[in-house]
């Protein structure tokens, strides 16, 4: 590549070139990580001008806030059944929908159509559902599962947020398996029935193990989102009953900006980080040991 | 013959179990639609029946208290600048690290990769704290910015895969006919990477256009309100009456799903080739 001889058009295409980004990247990220570090250590509460250092109090404050470690493990069971359960009906969907059917593409438009709408509004749609529809089918029908509404109770509330979130995301993860199912090369597939495999084995000593670079893709993505859920949490349930689905997402979002302790709030939300990134991180890497090549 | 016949059963079977499933999918939007035609006493009594006739009121209610002309012009304003930034400048920078490989540049990519694991809530906190004090909350400019900021490190990444797969010769040639390195770029890389300028801004719309933490924590005055932003005060103010609120929910959704209409294809490739990288 030829280069510019001279420093200053040097300097001036790099800033040209790199700037922008850099710097918004610099401001937007990177500062207000740091500085969400150093916030930890004190004992702000959003209003006064002043704070003061407290060291890890903030820290050992985490360890005692028994909501936090409640709404914790609540994530954790909650991200549990979401990546089983999205990735699973994504992964059926996607099989079923790449040998030619007819009118596939109608399909996977159709499953797709829930991820243009954002989490708040989705979340909208199906209160009304829970509260009103099913509500009202089960007292013409006299179904008890559906006489009242599942936002109501606390175990049922949460298996409606599980249910959004398939609904949600399944359509997206379809999405990249159907990319990687087709990128499972024909001939592989053929010279096995050749040699005499069944649709079944081929399907587990072919395409799956060619297709782990989507699943650590689905997986990856299914965690990150399980783990940070948000909107479709505070407008479907409002974290209720009773805070009994209220997520940590939420939690850290009340510690925060509702109870105003940014403190707190802020070494919560770096606990999650580093929980998450240390989850994500081994799934990605025991992810990677799996992968073949065709 | 046997299993020609069996092949037949199971594609009539998938055919119709694959329905069934998009019926599930489908029939959420159903109930909303039919039911943002309805007063609000027949929503209640029987949220399945159809609407007696096309009344439009809740429409001309919604429409109103979301004050829908400004909200979505806000999150036109928002998406469409957001996305031309981030797709621009993040191609620029992708192209300059790929074309320059020194100790620094690659370190910086590296940095920028790494970071995209970082969840926005570790940095909400701290964000909304910098940007107060400078004074520059309750602004979509801001905003704006921020998404750059936020959106920046997936499209450098995706775009530094792609920029590899252009030849440098080409850019060369240009090079020596007496293009300056901003020509070569607008003239010759930029339109060669259409295709992923076209994934990473399909990527970034659908993220834009329906993010709520960030513009809840950043825009306070209603005139500046997005879309979610309004549909979701509209229901915290409205709650009880659901027909305006059903009409909300629709017109929130309307303009996604006329693009989606007819971009649908290039939309579910977008994802499709975002994943793969």
């Amino acid at each position: 590549m030829i280069k510019e001889k001279e420093w200053w058009p040097r300097l001036k295409t790099r800033l040209l070139f790199t700037g922008p980004t850099l710097f918004a990247f610099l401001t937007v990220m990177i500062v207000p990580f740091i500085y969400g570090i150093y916030l930890t250590f004190t004992n702000w509460d959003g209003i006064a001008t002043t704070h003061t250092l407290v060291g890890f109090e903030n820290y050992g404050k985490v360890f005692q806030d028994k909501v936090f470690w409640k709404s914790f493990g609540l994530t954790l069971k909650y991200v549990l059944f979401t990546v089983i359960l999205v990735n699973s009906v994504a992964f059926l969907l996607a099989f079923g929908l790449t040998r030619g059917l007819k009118g596939q593409n109608i399909f996977r438009a159709g499953f797709f159509v829930p991820n243009l709408v954002g989490g708040i509004v989705l979340g909208l749609i199906w209160q009304f559902i829970f509260s009103n529809v099913l509500v009202f089918v089960g007292e013409k029908t006299g179904i008890p599962l559906f006489s009242t509404s599942w936002l109501a109770d606390p175990q049922k509330a949460f298996w409606a947020l599980v249910i959004v979130t398939i609904w949600q995301y399944a359509g997206y993860m379809m999405v990249i398996y159907i990319a990687g199912l087709m990128s499972v090369p024909n001939d592989v597939l053929e010279a096995a029935s050749i040699d005499g495999a069944n649709g079944w084995t081929k399907l587990r000593t072919m395409t799956l193990p060619l297709m782990v670079p989507s699943f650590i893709v689905c997986i990856f993505l299914t965690l990150q989102r399980g783990f940070m859920v948000y909107d479709v949490n505070l407008s479907l349930t409002k974290g209720g009953p009773f805070k009994s689905t209220e997520m940590v997402s939420m939690h850290v979002y009340e510690k925060a900006f509702l109870s105003r302790d940014y403190g707190l709030g802020q070494a919560e939300a770096l606990v999650l980080f580093l929980l998450v990134a240390v989850i994500t991180l081994l799934q990605v890497y025991f992810g990677k040991k799996m992968e073949v090549e065709a | 013959m046997d299993t020609a016949r069996r092949g037949l059963a199971g594609v009539w079977l998938k055919t119709i179990g694959l329905t069934l499933v998009l019926l599930l999918f489908v029939f959420p939007f159903v109930f909303l639609l039919i039911n943002s035609f309805k007063a609000n006493t027949a929503i209640t009594s029987n949220p399945l029946s159809l609407p007696q006739s096309l009344d439009w009121t809740n429409y001309r209610n919604a429409f109103e208290k979301m004050n829908y002309t400004a909200s979505f012009i806000n999150s036109l304003t928002v998406t469409i600048l957001g996305v031309a930034l981030i797709s621009l400048f993040a191609a620029m920078t992708a192209h300059y690290f790929v074309r320059n490989q020194t100790k620094f540049n690659q370190y910086t990519f590296m940095i920028m990769v790494a970071a995209m694991i970082i969840p926005f809530q570790a940095i909400m906190i701290p964000l909304v704290k910098i940007y107060g004090t400078l004074g520059m909350l309750d602004n979509k400019w801001a905003l704006i910015y921020m998404y750059l900021g936020f959106g920046s490190p997936l499209a450098v990444f995706i775009y530094h895969g792609f920029v590899k797969g252009v030849p440098a010769e080409l850019e060369e040639a240009a090079l020596i006919d007496g293009c300056t390195r901003t020509q070569t770029f607008f003239r010759i890389v930029f339109p060669v990477l259409t295709p992923t300028t076209a994934t990473i801004s399909i990527l970034n719309v659908l993220w834009i256009w329906n993010d709520f933490l960030l513009p809840s924590l950043i825009l306070v005055s209603p005139q500046n309100r997005t879309l979610p932003l309004s549909t979701f005060s509209f229901y915290g103010t409205y709650s009880v009456e659901y027909g305006p609120l059903m009409a909300g929910l629709v017109l929130t959704i309307l303009p996604v799903m006329l693009v989606y209409l007819f971009a649908q294809r290039y939309i579910i490739q977008g994802v499709m080739q975002g994943s793969i990288k």
